[in-house]
């Protein structure tokens, strides 16, 4: 990587209640890259997610985009850089009270002061890049199937064209065949904006298709992270019984959730 | 557990609860007077709070103004005859200064502020609340606020019409069933009601709209995980309404009608 990271994380720590979830985290994320970060149910994923856009605050640490800290800025600072931001929620997170249209046009309504019209416009255009044609745009999100729902989410998160698209378990909840749509989807919006995109998974058939490099999550810190074609040869007994799915191994599943 | 640690305990529990909701109370507020405005979100929650509000407030203020009727004439019955002038004065005095304000809180406390936990709630659960800010929107902005204004500006209007009704409550009552002078009725009930009655009701129907939407809002956006979590904030939310509701209702009124 060379020249600034589009995100640099150093020494990343959260706890929760005194029990530690991120204990130094290190990252850095070139511009363009796509990074995926595997790891366990409660380690700490989407808790590294939700501190670089600030929706937690980290108790240590720094986080920069475009070199910009990010950690101790101001509201207005934090509001500006989370414009570059799009982000696909597990769920979707797709507003009920709004029709699809509605949902994807509303960054650029809300977010970027544009009118009613052109917001919708660009939104009906989005909603067709994920494959998704006009009459949908009526309906309401509890109308949907989890696969819709997630094109719906996609389609919202590049509707502003952000330069950073966080996924955050893009392909959880689906079926085989959704989730190989939608890892297509996700290729394509990346590629066509050029932006830099970061995704937490579980799913190693969805981070070797999506990646460029991966990084895996453990006891609160980043234990590897490589190109992703140099996975399968890591030497790293953790990510070996994580990628491979084995029950024994280094990694003991915790019973309580974080 | 030490008794004493347990009480300290639960001393700072109370304070710090006090210090976070100052802090929601004063961030909804001050996202009132600085834009981006979001005069579509206020209307809505002057139509969810205000105009769907209607016909619970209206049915308790007629079915109270009823109540209260008969049982002062039958009150009034034992110690002397007719009692005309005393029941209209009754009515209208508990209405506007007491029952209308309170009884439309504690009403609106169980629609509108469980409706409005309920909703941040589940909002908060499925992420939606961090999607608002994700999509460079102020959460307390877009969600809190109108509901606080909406709660501000329509309690004190549905008190209003729940006065009218519980006073026409008395005089169907009073008129109807108890075979009193009608005009004669009317005249006792303007005769002795004062604009400070009426204010006095509606500057408390204010505070209670603000603490109905505050509490509600406050636990739902703070709702904990999951579908108990939500029920919690949604039962949280009405029960700490009502009871600030009766607490600021004594104050006030010492405040308002002080010896």
């Amino acid at each position: 990587m060379t020249g600034t990271p589009k995100i640099r994380l150093r020494g990343l720590t959260k706890a929760f209640g005194g029990k530690p979830v991120l204990n130094g985290v290190d990252l850095d994320v070139g511009k363009g890259e796509s990074v995926v970060i595997i790891g366990g149910s409660g380690t700490g994923k989407s808790v590294t997610l939700k501190c670089i856009l600030g929706l937690l605050e980290p108790d240590s640490g720094s986080i920069e985009v475009d070199g910009q800290q990010l950690v101790g800025a101001s509201a207005d600072a934090l509001r500006r850089a989370r414009a570059k931001f799009g982000m696909l929620f597990q769920g979707a997170a797709l507003f009920d009270s709004l029709s699809v249209i509605d949902n994807v046009a509303f960054g650029l309504v809300q977010g970027h002061g544009q009118s009613q019209a052109a917001a919708r416009r660009i939104a009906l255009d989005k909603l067709a890049s994920v494959g998704l044609d006009k009459s949908v745009g009526e309906l309401f999100p509890s109308e949907l199937s989890g696969g819709m729902q997630k094109r719906v989410g996609l389609a919202r998160a590049i509707a502003t064209e952000p330069d950073i698209i966080f996924f955050d378990e893009p392909t959880t909840g689906l079926d085989p065949i959704m989730a190989d749509i939608i890892n297509d989807l996700i290729m394509k919006c990346v590629r066509d904006l050029g932006a830099t995109a970061v995704s937490i998974t579980h799913d190693m058939v969805s981070a070797r298709k999506i990646s460029d490099r991966i990084a895996m999550l453990y006891g609160g810190k980043l234990i590897w992270t490589g190109p992703t074609a140099q996975i399968d040869g890591s030497g790293n007994d953790y990510v070996e019984q994580f990628i491979h799915g084995r029950a024994e191994g280094p990694i003991k599943m915790q019973l309580r959730a974080s | 557990m030490n008794p004493l640690a347990y009480t300290g305990r639960g001393v700072i529990d109370l304070f710090a609860v006090i210090g976070r909701l100052s802090v929601f109370t004063a961030q909804a507020f001050s996202h009132a007077f600085r834009p981006p405005f979001y005069p579509r979100m206020v209307r809505r929650q002057l139509w969810e709070v205000g105009y769907r509000s209607l016909p619970v407030v209206g049915l308790t203020a007629l079915f109270t103004g009823m109540v209260l009727a008969l049982q002062s004439y039958t009150g009034f019955s034992r110690f002397s005859a007719g009692g005309e002038s005393a029941i209209a004065t009754i009515v209208v005095l508990s209405i506007t200064r007491e029952l209308g304000p309170v009884l439309a809180g504690l009403m609106i406390a169980g629609r509108v502020g469980a409706s409005m936990a309920a909703e941040l709630g589940t909002m908060r659960v499925t992420e939606q609340i961090d999607a608002l800010a994700t999509l460079s929107t102020n959460p307390y902005k877009y969600l809190i606020t109108p509901r606080v204004v909406a709660g501000l500006i329509t309690v004190p209007l549905l008190v209003v019409v729940a006065d009218i009704i519980g006073v026409m409550g008395g005089y169907f009552i009073a008129v109807g069933v108890l075979g009193f002078n009608g005009s004669l009725y009317i005249r006792n009930t303007l005769g002795t009601l004062e604009t400070h009655d009426v204010l006095s009701g509606l500057l408390k129907a204010a505070v209670f709209g603000v603490i109905v939407t505050v509490l509600g809002c406050y636990h739902g956006f703070n709702s904990g995980r999951g579908a108990q979590g939500v029920g919690s904030a949604t039962t949280n939310a009405v029960v700490s309404a009502s009871i600030l509701i009766l607490l600021s209702n004594y104050f006030l009124t010492q405040v308002l009608f002080a010896p």
